[in-house]
């Protein structure tokens, strides 16, 4: 019987299996984007998912069970300050894993990346052509207001970005997410 | 132990391997025109469901 048996083991001990989710968990929620193995990647679902929802919780005790998870209080912070909101009123979902054609040289695993499903506008130089194309077809079914708000807010961000020169990405994405998040 | 009391010839030994053979993969054609995996990003233009995936620099 199979009772019970849901989840792989990643041929790992299961304290080694837990520390590697966590790594990965972590390596997503700063990155917004990870490429790793097919497996990993659809076992780490398990594991960021379920932060997500308690980013939208977003009270005291959520944030000590994602803080249990991540063992990093700027993390969490960022968790449920700029990634939460731009999950609210999403039913779940929060992550895609795209499959790559090319398995990797060395022992042929097949790869895949697994990225947050939406990202805070805007990010990058070169992410707000890439994040409206993709943005718009997603939030149309969920809520028009977001996504005008998102493309609206996303030339004004530039301008303002500009200005600033500080030349870090992290300086460049705060003053949208602060936007978003208002809007 | 048991152990064969003749020789297979070479007609059985071929008739036995005539079904071991790889599987064909399933090609399907990206719309920058090459071929690659379904469901996969292209490992060509990087592009996946109409979606820019990855930089072309960043494809193995």
């Amino acid at each position: 019987m199979r009772h019970s048996n849901s989840g792989r083991k990643l041929s790992r001990t299961p304290a080694h299996r837990k520390a590697l989710l966590h790594n990965l968990a972590k390596a997503l929620l700063i990155h917004g984007k990870i490429r790793t193995t097919e497996m990993k990647a659809k076992e780490l679902r398990r594991v960021v998912e379920p932060l997500i929802t308690l980013a939208k919780r977003n009270d005291l005790h959520a944030r000590r069970q994602a803080y249990r998870v991540l063992n990093d209080h700027a993390l969490v912070k960022r968790l449920f300050d700029e990634i939460g909101p731009v999950f609210a009123g999403v039913p779940g979902g929060y992550t895609r894993v795209l499959k790559l054609a090319m398995p990797r040289k060395g022992d042929n695993a097949p790869m895949a990346i697994i990225e947050l499903s939406r990202v805070a506008e805007p990010a990058a130089d070169d992410k707000p052509a890439r994040g409206k194309q993709t943005a718009a077809p997603q939030v149309a079914p969920a809520g028009e207001t977001k996504g005008k708000a998102a493309d609206e807010s996303a030339p004004a961000d530039a301008l303002e970005a500009k200005p600033a020169s500080s030349g870090t990405p992290k300086a460049e994405k705060e003053p949208g997410q602060d936007e978003s998040s208002a809007a | 132990m048991a152990v064969q009391q003749n020789k297979k010839s070479r007609s059985r030994k071929g008739m036995r391997r005539s079904h071991d053979h790889v599987a064909v993969p399933a090609v399907i054609y990206c719309s920058c025109g090459e071929p690659t995996l379904p469901h996969s990003v292209c490992p060509n233009c990087g592009a996946y469901k109409g979606r820019q995936v990855l930089a072309k620099n960043e494809n193995e």
